[in-house]
């Protein structure tokens, strides 16, 4: 088989795999310092109570986050030589200081934590979480510095052969509008995440009756609270990095609206049935205008569609195609952006149920709220893969193509491909079905009273 | 300094700080299911390295980021050379790095024996391949003329290389011995010492057998890159030092000469290895070197920057945390893991 597209399926399913649980770490050591501080300022049991409860869980996710980010990190150089070879000058850097900035913090204050609750003065056991919290947050701006790189290369110059993209500007790499647009949503994606997962195990705990209720009415408030703030902030987020993206990769917004031909005003598509052999659709509901002011916040405004982007890209780059998977890119949108929309609904559902100081739960509204932690897992997991395969069929936008980065198949064969696809498969499976196992039995137990 | 080879030094800093930290956490993993079938004496065993592990393998991460960004050919070609070894290793370390987190939060004796022997074959598949790694850098390994390795799998497995990777399997597994006599109470500590007096054997014999191996298979000896001098003496002497130190309850100084084996025999392999990276079995024109592998000037400049800025602070809060942790590990506290 392929090895070009037996990399690309590895790629994906490493990675996805690896931001299932990379949003929670960013968003649960955050909520897990702001619950240990309350323990410090309050000294209230159930404060520590909590955090302890939310610190189980946060390490148990913490540590399948690791170790598939390892895999991350090997697999550029294992599976992506050439790729490595082209853009080690200048995405290696960040790679490096993501290392020694933040998962040195990260490790060894996380042992700290984890070891330093007899050893340590209450004030700095909670500083601890909070360097955690700092480390995990850094580290995803220095992979997102790496990653907007690929999206949207700068402070570059090509080598004298040609060979390689070379560093001129440190400054440009790590001031890339495209990093200041992206990683406030990831932030805010994992804040999300976090807070969804909180209010459904509070709401849980509270439905089936638990004599720890006040502990966890506390969580349910601070967890909502939290899914509040990140949904707007994710949203606020999500929308303005779409708006840089009309500049830096407008082909990846016309494949997120299936919008085949430039139109001014641009209509947002509601449902789309597409042809993308033929560049056309097959059904479709739009609301006219609508694209243009998502793009512009005004209904007036041209949108570049698919076609015209080809012909553009093949006068700059010479003949190919240099369209994506346009269904992919459009439903990725639709589901990340659906989710979202849910996630505001049931957020608002939950400021309005402690705001009333409500905490009887129907059925209905025990697994709206139970189940809505899914939400953000959905759209974490879309987002990326309309990040990723919204740009090909480029690996770095406008300089590299993805089949131009991966390593020789003399080098690394589709048979050695197979074994490692097979083995990631069966490990994650494996540490997927763990995860889920513990995480529940953690959940379920509620707040531990012996330690 | 040119900066290429302050980058190599920094890259032969980094590795060495790994074998000499992960070391050690990689012996007690070794160890952990031979030293005893009591849990609270194995949670005693894994809550000695429990704070640091991942701090120690983080070095490793580093180095790996260092060598991508300082010297992107080296990374590109080791790794989609080394394929099938890194895939195991990886999959060696998700197991272990799990195993530490998991192994205690569930009661059942079977799921605790397998997470503890995962910890076992996370922290000894490693073991092993970094010294199969190392032996395959200074032998050569067949590099073509676009720096693609052109071998497969089992050229890596040669048997100088097992002779190699056997070397740092016991070598760790002392280190680890001889940290659990330092962190390590009454009968535990008992066991630990007379356990590291066992493994000191193999590490001296197969020490040994590897540095006349090395005088046959690679030109270490008559084309050093850099004169080490004495240090691969001091290594030898350092190891064979270890036994009697034991005997004299020394258990301080002979950490501290396990630590001073492992790092001077991989300073020495570096500097014989300077100003190579990756030697070419194929021909010597293919070697990659500090030069033809190396980033911009620029990127060197960047990064060496940030290196005096950041590498001391992580010395000064991973050494806090050594200090914060400094007391022995009792079976009779209270159990994180």
């Amino acid at each position: 088989m392929d090895t070009l597209f037996l990399a690309k399926l590895q790629f994906g399913m490493t990675s996805v795999f690896h931001f299932f649980f990379v949003p929670l770490t960013l968003g649960l050591s955050i909520f897990t310092a702001i619950l240990e501080t309350a323990w410090v300022r309050t000294g209230k049991e159930k404060y520590r109570q909590l955090t302890r409860f939310w610190g189980h869980l946060f390490l148990i996710n913490f540590a399948v986050g690791v170790v598939t980010g390892i895999v991350m990190e090997f697999q550029f150089g294992m599976n992506w030589s050439q790729y490595s070879r082209f853009v080690g000058d200048i995405f290696g850097v960040p790679l490096a200081i993501e290392a020694l900035l933040a998962f040195f913090i990260e490790s060894t204050f996380l042992g700290i934590w984890v070891f330093g609750w007899d050893r340590l003065s209450k004030k700095l056991h909670a500083a601890a979480i909070w360097i955690v919290a700092l480390g995990s947050n850094l580290s995803a701006l220095w992979i997102l510095v790496a990653n907007s790189f690929m999206q949207a290369p700068t402070g570059f110059r090509m080598s004298a052969d040609g060979a390689r993209a070379e560093m001129t500007d440190f400054g440009a790499l790590l001031f890339n509008p495209h990093v200041w647009k992206q990683f406030p949503h990831v932030l805010s994606g994992g804040i999300v995440t976090a807070g969804f997962l909180v209010i459904a195990i509070s709401v849980w705990h509270l439905a089936k009756g638990t004599k720890d209720r006040d502990a966890f009415i506390t969580s349910m408030k601070f967890g909502t609270i939290y899914a509040f703030i990140g949904t707007i902030l994710v949203t606020l987020a999500g929308h303005t990095q779409m708006q840089h993206l009309m500049t830096t990769q407008p082909m990846k917004v016309a494949a997120a609206e299936a919008l085949w031909e430039s139109e001014n005003p641009a209509s947002f598509s509601l449902f789309t049935v597409g042809d993308q052999e033929n560049l056309k659709d097959v059904f479709s509901i739009r609301l006219p205008g609508m694209l243009s002011f998502l793009a512009y916040n005004s209904f007036e405004g041209e949108v570049t569609g698919i076609k015209e982007l080809q012909k553009e890209y093949e006068e700059t780059y010479g003949p190919g195609n240099y369209i994506p998977s346009v269904i992919t890119a459009y439903w990725s949108f639709r589901f990340m952006v659906g989710a979202g929309t849910l996630m505001l609904l049931v957020s608002v559902l939950g400021l309005v149920k402690i705001i009333r100081e409500n905490y009887d739960f129907s059925p209905f509204m025990k697994k709206l709220f139970f189940w809505s932690f899914l939400l953000p897992w959905i759209a974490n997991s879309t987002g990326w893969i309309l990040a990723e395969m919204g740009r090909q069929p480029w690996i770095v936008f406008g300089l590299l193509k993805t089949e131009q980065g991966v390593s020789p198949a003399s080098v690394v064969s589709s048979g050695e491909l197979m074994v490692s696809i097979a083995s990631f498969f069966l490990v994650y499976l494996m540490l997927a079905a763990t995860d889920l196992f513990l995480m529940r039995k953690y959940a379920m137990a509620g707040i531990d009273h012996e330690e | 300094m040119e900066l290429q080879t302050l980058w190599f030094i920094l890259i032969t800093v980094l590795f060495t700080g790994f074998f000499f930290l992960e070391g050690f956490d990689f012996g007690v993993g070794i160890l952990l299911p031979f030293m005893s079938r009591e849990d609270i004496e194995r949670r005693t065993i894994i809550n000695t390295i429990g704070p640091f592990w991942d701090g120690n393998e983080v070095w490793l991460i580093t180095a790996g980021g260092a060598m991508f960004a300082a010297f992107p050919e080296w990374y590109a070609t080791l790794f989609s050379g080394f394929y099938l070894a890194l895939l195991l290793m990886l999959v060696a370390m998700i197991f272990r790095g799990v195993a530490f987190e998991f192994r205690s939060k569930h009661s059942d004796p079977r799921w605790r024996s397998f997470w503890d022997w995962s910890i076992f074959a996370g922290s000894a598949i490693p073991a092993l391949l970094w010294g199969v790694a190392l032996a395959n850098f200074i032998r050569g390994i067949p590099i073509d003329a676009e720096m693609n390795y052109a071998g497969g799998f089992f050229n890596l497995l040669n048997p100088y290389a097992l002779a190699c990777g056997l070397t740092s399997l016991s070598i760790f597994t002392l280190h680890g011995a001889v940290f659990l006599t330092l962190k390590t109470t009454d009968a535990l500590q008992e066991k630990a010492v007379k356990t590291a007096k066992l493994a000191w054997v193999p590490a001296v014999l197969l020490s040994f057998i590897f540095m006349v191996y090395t005088n046959y298979e690679t030109d270490l000896y008559s084309h050093l890159g850099i004169n080490p001098g004495i240090i691969p003496i001091f290594s030898v002497i350092a190891l064979v030092s270890v036994i009697f130190l034991l005997q004299k309850n020394a258990a301080g100084w002979a950490f501290a000469m396990t630590g001073i084996a492992i790092a001077f025999s991989t300073i020495t392999i570096f500097m014989g290895l300077y100003p190579r990276v990756l030697v070419s079995s194929l021909d010597p024109a293919w070697n990659l070197t500090i030069y033809n592998a190396s980033s911009s000037e620029y990127t060197l400049g960047i990064m060496s920057i940030v290196a005096l800025l950041f590498v001391p602070l992580v010395l000064v809060y991973q050494g806090w945390s050594y200090w914060v942790f400094r007391q022995r590990v009792s079976t009779g506290g209270k159990l994180e893991y």
